[in-house]
């Protein structure tokens, strides 16, 4: 157990380094780039930008952290708000990886395959985007093309159809409340789909509490 | 000022050598973070004494279910190319960002300036802008996860050591509520008629083969299906949504 905690603490440590590091990275660029072409940008148009972006983003940010970190666990957690690309990438990677490997959020194991896959993931995306970028004018035509589109335009449904086969069966008693209530609120505010990010803690919330009545009366 | 150059005169191009070596060198840095903890990991789950296997079947898994949403984010990529440049799309899509967010964010700065991005930035002033915006839209992620995270961690487990049981299905809920709010999503163009239906069907038909993956492995004892299962209905499902789309167009007429 002690072992545990100090493991933990060290993955806290070097992980409160690299993120950092990459948040002072990533600002590095534009400066980088405002600095090299003499283009400092004007104060308003920054401002009016970000505030169309970051009552969303910012909510969406901060509800992210909430969300995921218990999912993802401590190294997930760094290493996964760094590579971006959360809830339609990194998360279900690693859901997935848990649920194959049979061990469980949050445990010591849980902990190891959720780093694992996240790691691999990240790897693996930035070589793809990479090679993509290089082999462009080969593969465009392909993935641009008419026949394609659908494919990609289908990727979340694909991804959550399966997802959710996994999950829901599993807690078929917990899901059913939390997905009614998502399918009717869509059908009733369809334009709620761009903010799909807000949902997730209301959805947990639902989730939860139906799980709290069933756990109490030993239904679970 | 004329377009094009900054107030020194520099010109600018948003492909330009400089661009790439900026974009690299945050690349890189996160490439190096990426191996760090997976080599942190791995040690850990040897010291765990967790069976090789177990952590290699793991990478194998992640590697070959992150091709088709790492193709979609490459998709990402090449549109947002046409305004941007390479270099700063690569950067932003690789590192934090993500699909929904960046076109967003990118669309919403140049809008502030009275610019879109229907045609290639060549004004320099214009594109800070644009990168201002990206980068400050996604700043609470880093800053939080630091901030808060072992707060977050210590009231999960103090949950779990209060009741392990309730903390599994605490756990458990949380999964559902994302999952939850993902596939009522698929349902919010349903009122548009049968077209709208389309994310529907293809939901249904990737849970399907995932169904079927299950049978599989279950009836012909084909135990590396499992590995797979997930990677298999994504890309099946995808593959299947070309004909359901052609399907339901032509009864749409």
């Amino acid at each position: 157990m002690k072992k545990e905690r100090s493991y933990r603490d060290s993955v806290h440590f070097i992980g409160r380094f690299w993120i950092l590091g990459a948040l002072a990275m990533l600002i590095a660029v534009p400066v980088a780039i405002c600095v090299y072409y003499s283009a400092w940008p004007p104060f308003g148009g920054v401002l009016k930008g970000f505030l169309s972006v970051a009552p969303i983003f910012w909510t969406v940010g901060v509800i992210e952290v909430f969300t995921y970190v218990p999912m993802l666990g401590t190294g997930g957690s760094y290493l996964g708000f760094v590579t971006g690309n959360l809830s339609n990438l990194k998360v279900p990677c690693a859901l997935n990886a848990m649920d194959r490997a049979n061990v469980k959020a949050c445990s010591d194991e849980g902990e190891v395959i959720s780093t694992i896959a996240i790691a691999t993931s990240s790897l693996v995306t930035t070589v793809i985007i990479a090679a993509g970028v290089l082999l462009l004018a080969q593969i465009e035509p392909f993935l641009e093309s008419p026949v394609m589109q659908p494919a990609f335009d289908n990727i979340l449904p694909a991804l959550f159809g399966a997802l959710g086969v996994v999950f829901v069966s599993k807690n078929w008693k917990i899901a059913m409340a939390p997905l009614v209530f998502m399918i009717v609120l869509f059908l009733l505010v369809p334009s709620l789909a761009s903010s799909v990010g807000i949902l997730v803690p209301v959805g947990a919330l639902i989730a939860i509490g139906v799980a709290r009545i069933l756990y109490k009366k030993n239904i679970l | 000022m004329e377009i094009g150059k900054g107030k020194n005169g520099m010109e600018f191009n948003s492909n330009s050598g400089f661009m790439y070596v900026v974009v690299t060198i945050v690349i890189v840095f996160v490439l190096l973070q990426s191996i760090v903890f997976l080599a942190k990991a791995w040690k850990r789950g040897k010291e765990l004494g967790m069976d090789k296997q177990v952590l290699r079947k793991a990478v194998g898994s992640s590697a070959v279910f992150t091709i088709a949403p790492a193709v979609a984010i490459l998709l990402g990529v090449i549109a947002l190319s046409k305004a941007l440049g390479f270099p700063l799309p690569w950067l932003r899509l690789s590192v934090i960002g993500s699909l929904t967010y960046e076109t967003t964010a990118a669309a919403a700065a140049a809008n502030a300036v009275g610019s879109s991005l229907s045609q290639q930035i060549k004004d320099p002033t214009i594109f800070s802008t644009i990168a201002w915006v990206m980068t400050l839209g996604i700043i609470p992620g880093l800053v939080l996860v630091p901030v808060l995270g072992k707060r977050i961690e210590s009231g999960v487990s103090k949950i779990q050591t209060k009741d392990s049981k309730w903390g599994e299905v605490f756990l458990n809920g949380l999964f559902l509520g994302m999952i939850s709010a993902f596939l009522g999503v698929v349902f919010a163009r349903v009122r548009e008629g049968l077209t709208g239906w389309i994310p529907v069907f293809v939901m249904l038909a990737s849970a399907l083969l995932m169904l079927i993956c299950g049978l599989i492995r279950k009836l012909a004892k084909a135990k590396w299906i499992e590995e797979y299962a997930l990677p298999i209905s994504l890309l099946g499902g995808m593959a299947l949504s070309i004909p359901i789309t052609t399907l339901v167009q032509s009864l749409v007429g």
